[in-house]
């Protein structure tokens, strides 16, 4: 071993040769591991884990694709309507169709219709969308502003921790929900940016909370120390030194925080205080076929699975990535 | 120790304060003008009567006035009054349906740590073996069920397949007794508890098998004391801490969830009581009700807090 570039190993901690001091500046280019390929994240990843992670490609690539479906090829590629009832009069051939409700799986509907005979495939398919872009909208959120006031507060102390921890304290001394379900009920249209916005705004206090966690270590750590020491300005180790070793712990988190966001949107869903109708998500599809358990109880099922197994994949993958962003975090 | 309480006693003070400010402001941005809400149609016609009604509910006064104004009723047990169902006090209401949700709570909490504990024991006691695997696997799938997910398979399950138990409603105790009562109560504490039961298992199980590395119990064991013996005398006290204090944390978590779970099994508890109140547009109620939610969850916070500081020495010299 007597090349300079570290080698990264995949199971265990990155171990990383002590930094060549440079002539000027702030020694730091020997500190960055070098990055694992996509590849290599695959390989290391337990069975379980890559499960999700398929998963996971599929629903939100199955969302993805059929909000494209939708928007830009105006239904033309190969998914149903998710709204059609199939049982209604169409124009196009001036008959009524021939689909029932409550239809049971076949070759046209691969899981059945639903209580008004819409393809149950297809809204599934469809109703990821919500659940992705609530996700996605939540974390940016999260990741961006939490992360950032964590960091800064975890680094600067003093007054500035203590005013923004207690407005924290203060957004979290309230049961998460019912602070959700207020601020919700103060919007008359509820449209997807909306409910993406207040879940993402209450975001906010969780992610502050871990980035401060862990920028209060960093901060404590001698490489910072170093920095104040050669004279950098306080902004300058905060990006080039707090941030990017705060980042990985926080984006790890995101993955495990999603899937709480999916779930808090998928019980705003089932009571009827999100996205509105007919958009279908997970959480208004399990609503409606909750009045017909005593008939059929599959079209209750099968949203629940993909809600389950969606937010067991993100957990997986999110657990396994803290453990590696810790591992990296101790690594340092 | 009478510092410690003088200091959490003045954090409760603010605390309180600013989750009450919030509240109401909060629920001031609701849409709708309640005055109008009082007067209905005709009233919208009549200017005079919409400003004098507007007046007297001291709408035109500025928000931190009308904040003092109602933090001063409020401390005295008036909340107002609903819009819709006129003539319905809303700490009525609320005194009437608290008890519900407080009693749906609390099994939640009973069943989820009556189970959790001997999960999370098993699971420390045989790391690694496949009791262990089995109960983690059970809590990582537990983890992502959600409540509501957990309630309708209760019902489809208990309520219409074996046919034991009704699907929803609530018999109070006052008046069909205790049996009839639980009947109602048991399925829905149920599927409030199956989450929670998840939490505190990992967290009884991972606090375990640290303590079972303590030198004081290596020692319990060479002196030839039953396994039962130690894990549930010496290794669970100190764990048994950290429990509490989740437990504290996440009531607030149990008391979203009983919105979700009084909705599916129309239970009148305060949650299915603020549906409604969301879906009538009735301010005031909806104000009440997180006002008091929020203080209460505040309240047990805090109680825990003592608690734990009453309990462990060690946070009490330091």
């Amino acid at each position: 071993m007597t090349t300079t570039e570290p080698t990264v190993s995949l199971d265990q901690p990155t171990v990383v040769e002590a930094p060549k001091v440079q002539q000027s500046g702030v020694p730091r280019e020997g500190i960055k591991p070098k990055r694992a390929s996509v590849l290599e994240v695959w390989r290391s990843m337990p069975l379980t884990v890559k499960f999700s992670t398929v998963w996971l490609i599929l629903v939100f690539g199955g969302a993805i694709y059929a909000k494209v479906d939708t928007t830009i090829f105006d239904g033309a590629l190969p998914l149903q309507d998710p709204n059609a009832q199939t049982n209604g009069f169409s124009a196009a051939t001036g008959e009524f169709g021939d689909g029932e409700p409550l239809e049971k799986p076949s070759a046209d509907h691969w899981l059945g219709t639903d209580a008004i005979a819409r393809d149950t495939f297809s809204r599934i398919v469809h109703g990821g969308w919500v659940s992705l872009i609530v996700a996605s909208v939540a974390a940016g959120f999260g990741v961006i502003f939490g992360g950032f006031l964590g960091a800064l507060v975890g680094f600067v102390r003093g007054r500035t921790e203590a005013v923004i921890m207690s407005a924290i304290d203060v957004i979290l001394a309230f049961p998460a929900l019912i602070l959700l379900l207020a601020m919700v009920s103060i919007f008359r249209v509820r449209d997807l940016l909306i409910i993406s916005l207040v879940i993402g705004f209450l975001s906010i206090p969780a992610y502050t909370r871990v980035a401060r966690a862990t920028s209060l270590a960093i901060s404590q750590r001698e490489f910072v120390l170093a920095a104040r020491a050669i004279g950098t300005k306080p902004g300058t180790i905060l990006r080039r030194e707090v941030i990017p070793n705060v980042l990985p712990v926080v984006l790890s988190y995101a993955m495990v925080a999603a899937a709480f966001v999916i779930v808090v949107e998928g019980s705003l869903s089932f009571l009827g205080l999100s996205v509105q109708l007919p958009t279908s998500t997970w959480g208004n599809m399990i609503n409606l076929a909750r009045a017909d358990i005593k008939v059929d109880v599959m079209q209750a099922v099968y949203p629940s699975l993909a809600l389950v197994i969606t937010v067991l994949s993100l957990n997986q993958v999110g657990d396994w990535f803290q453990k590696r962003a810790s591992h990296r975090a101790s690594a340092l | 120790m009478l510092k410690i309480l003088g200091q959490r006693l003045l954090r409760l003070l603010a605390t309180l304060f600013a989750v009450t400010f919030l509240s109401f402001f909060m629920t001031s941005l609701l849409p709708g003008d309640p005055a109008v809400a009082i007067l209905g149609e005709a009233g919208v016609q009549n200017e005079e009567l919409l400003n004098q009604v507007r007046e007297d509910l001291g709408l035109n006064d500025p928000l931190p006035v009308r904040y003092v104004n109602w933090l001063g009723n409020a401390v005295q047990g008036d909340l107002g009054e609903s819009y819709i169902n006129q003539g319905q006090s809303v700490s009525g209401t609320i005194v009437q349906r608290l008890p519900v949700t407080a009693q749906l709570a609390f099994m939640a909490i009973g069943l989820a740590v009556l189970f959790a504990v001997p999960i999370g024991v098993l699971g420390a006691y045989r790391q690694g073996r496949w009791q262990d695997s089995v109960s983690s696997a059970g809590v990582q799938v537990a983890l992502a069920v959600p409540n509501f997910i957990t309630g309708i398979f209760l019902i489809w399950l208990f309520a219409v397949k074996l046919q034991w138990l009704p699907a929803s409603n609530w018999n109070r105790i006052s008046d069909k007794g205790i049996v009839e009562n639980l009947r109602t109560a048991i399925l829905p504490a149920t599927a409030l508890a199956l989450t929670q039961m998840a939490i505190f298992s990992r967290l009884v199980r991972s606090d375990m098998i640290a303590t079972l590395q303590e030198n004081y119990i290596l020692s319990a064991r060479a002196k030839g004391l039953k396994d039962r013996y130690v894990l549930f005398r010496h290794a669970l006290r100190p764990s048994s801490l950290s429990l509490a204090t989740i437990v504290g944390i996440n009531f607030g978590a149990l008391l979203g969830g009983t919105v979700i779970i009084e909705t599916l099994f129309a239970i009148p508890g305060l949650g299915f009581r603020l549906i409604n109140a969301i879906s009538q547009r009735d301010i005031l109620v909806i104000q009440g009700i997180t006002v008091s939610v929020a203080v209460g969850y505040v309240l047990i916070n805090t109680i825990v807090d003592l608690f734990y500081t009453v309990l462990d020495p060690r946070i009490r010299r330091s």
